[in-house]
């Protein structure tokens, strides 16, 4: 299958971007300035990133549609207001995660955004369980810009007046050069930021315009790394059909009145995990010194059992030190536990700790 | 007088009598990224032509140092340990590795010099 290009494509290459293929996508890994730099960049000035490789599904339909994915999602949709976004999952009847994925109800449906490895599957399982009674579409006309950053919010007000009033996980429609983009507060960075769903033949210019205000492109390593020290999961990492959102200590992003009320597509196991505890956890794990331990690698106890593994684990720039998590046994799960890390061969002490290592800075309430 | 050879796997040696100087160059450097961790070979060790002899770790990823000829580890970098960012600053100069006692000449023979070694990275490609 030949590797798909994003509509910045062109722009990434005229700014130096080294390019991985990522998800059947080359997508820019870093630019010119590096990881560190851009990490850095991202968290004191205003950081754009293509996330063009992510799926835009947006469903069409009404009530009918909103009480067919209560089915599905265990959110509370009905009460969930327009424009407003919610993080959840696709699992399957063992709640198993086909996908985390974040919904916002639209004027007319919702629009999904889904994983770029899991957006076809997606597609295939939600068309199934929703008997394609609804208009879906997987728009691959759209590309999907993150702005994350300090900066960011004062930057895209310039070209869309108004974005600033925006509270996180809101959104809205907006004009730009008589086209309708939708923008939401939010991002996978820790930082204030948005993600802009904008038409792929204005996505150039648009990106172009933001750079001139003082944004840069920023890769998807710094990505990760930023990412990593918000203590936010990723698909295939800390998230997989294996996985489920109690293990993953992801408990929050479960509707109160759904917990209690169940019916949705994994409901059963979620609520007894609910009740009786999962096996392992969810958590972050600090290493001393400055060894970095990379996924796979073994966790031990002090009495040198294997009790879980490292999911990711990489440098944070911002806490300048190593950051990790992974899957512990339960009872090795509390902050503060003293454990070891197998890397190449030699076992180096580390401690179970909270999330997130570096703290987030949304912007929840009422805007300046 | 000092002669500096350059390996397959991008490092250099500098040679001072019978003592190696070891160090990664500047392209791999470029390869690797910013490079924030770094494992060096213990005082004393026995190290092999072409084996393991430390690590470094970018924010992506670790790969391994080799290095060039054998010999015995007399003096490691510390200040590399301690700022890794020394590695991409300077590769070729203050950001040396370790230091060793060359235990046979012979093997610097199937080293490149440094025109040779620019073409090599340069048609490397990556």
């Amino acid at each position: 299958m030949e590797t798909k290009k994003t509509s910045l494509n062109k722009l990434h290459k005229e700014h130096k971007a080294k390019f991985v293929e990522f998800a059947g996508y080359q997508m820019p890994i870093q630019y010119s300035k590096g990881i560190v730099d851009e990490h850095k960049f991202t968290r004191s000035h205003s950081g754009i990133f293509d996330v063009s490789h992510m799926g835009q599904l947006f469903v069409y339909g009404g009530d009918s549609l909103t009480e067919d994915l209560e089915k599905i999602f265990p959110l509370n949709l009905k009460d969930l207001k327009i424009n407003s976004s919610k993080y959840s999952f696709l699992m399957n009847e063992d709640a198993g995660i086909y996908d985390d994925l974040i919904i916002t109800k639209i004027d007319g449906g919702y629009l999904i955004i889904l994983n770029a490895a899991c957006k076809d599957n997606d597609f295939k399982i939600l068309s199934k369980l929703l008997s394609d009674k609804y208009k879906m579409n997987l728009d691959e006309d759209r590309s999907l810009i993150a702005i994350q950053g300090p900066r960011s919010a004062n930057i895209l007000n310039e070209l869309l007046d108004g974005v600033r009033e925006l509270i996180f996980m809101m959104g809205n429609w907006f004009n730009y050069n008589d086209q309708k983009l939708f923008v939401t507060r939010s991002g996978y960075t820790g930082e204030d930021g948005f993600e802009v769903s904008i038409p792929n033949k204005l996505s150039e210019d648009f990106t172009k315009k933001l750079i001139e205000k003082g944004a840069q492109l920023i890769g998807l390593g710094a990505r990760d790394t930023l990412r990593l020290e918000a203590g936010l999961c990723l698909y295939g990492h800390e998230l997989g059909i294996d996985k489920t959102p109690i293990e993953a200590n992801l408990k929050w992003a479960i509707s109160k009145e759904r917990m209690v009320k169940g019916g949705f597509i994994g409901s059963d196991k979620i609520l007894n995990q609910i009740n009786d505890g999962t096996k392992q956890i969810r958590v972050g794990i600090k290493p001393e010194g400055r060894l970095i331990a990379r996924e796979k690698t073994k966790i031990f106890n002090e009495s040198e059992l294997v009790i879980g593994e490292v999911t990711s684990g990489t440098f944070g720039p911002s806490v300048s030190g190593p950051v990790a998590m992974g899957y512990v046994e339960k009872k090795f799960s509390k902050n503060d536990t003293k454990v070891f890390l197998e890397v190449r061969g030699k076992k180096y002490p580390a401690s179970i700790c909270g999330l997130p290592f570096y703290k987030k800075s949304y912007v929840k309430g009422a805007t300046k | 007088m000092s002669e500096i050879k350059y390996s397959k796997e991008h490092e250099w040696i500098k040679i001072e009598g019978d003592v190696g100087t070891i160090g990664i160059t500047q392209h791999a450097t470029e390869m690797l990224g910013d490079i924030v961790f770094v494992e060096l070979p213990d005082v004393g060790t026995s190290v092999e032509k072409d084996g393991n002899a430390g690590v470094v770790e970018s924010t992506k990823a670790a790969s391994d140092v080799f290095t060039p000829i054998s010999g015995e580890v007399m003096e490691n970098n510390q200040s590399i340990v301690d700022d890794p960012a020394k590695i991409n600053s300077d590769p070729e100069n203050e950001a040396w590795f370790f230091k060793l006692k060359i235990k046979d000449k012979n093997e610097l023979n199937s080293l490149m010099n440094k025109d040779e070694y620019e073409k090599f990275a340069k048609e490397s490609g990556n």
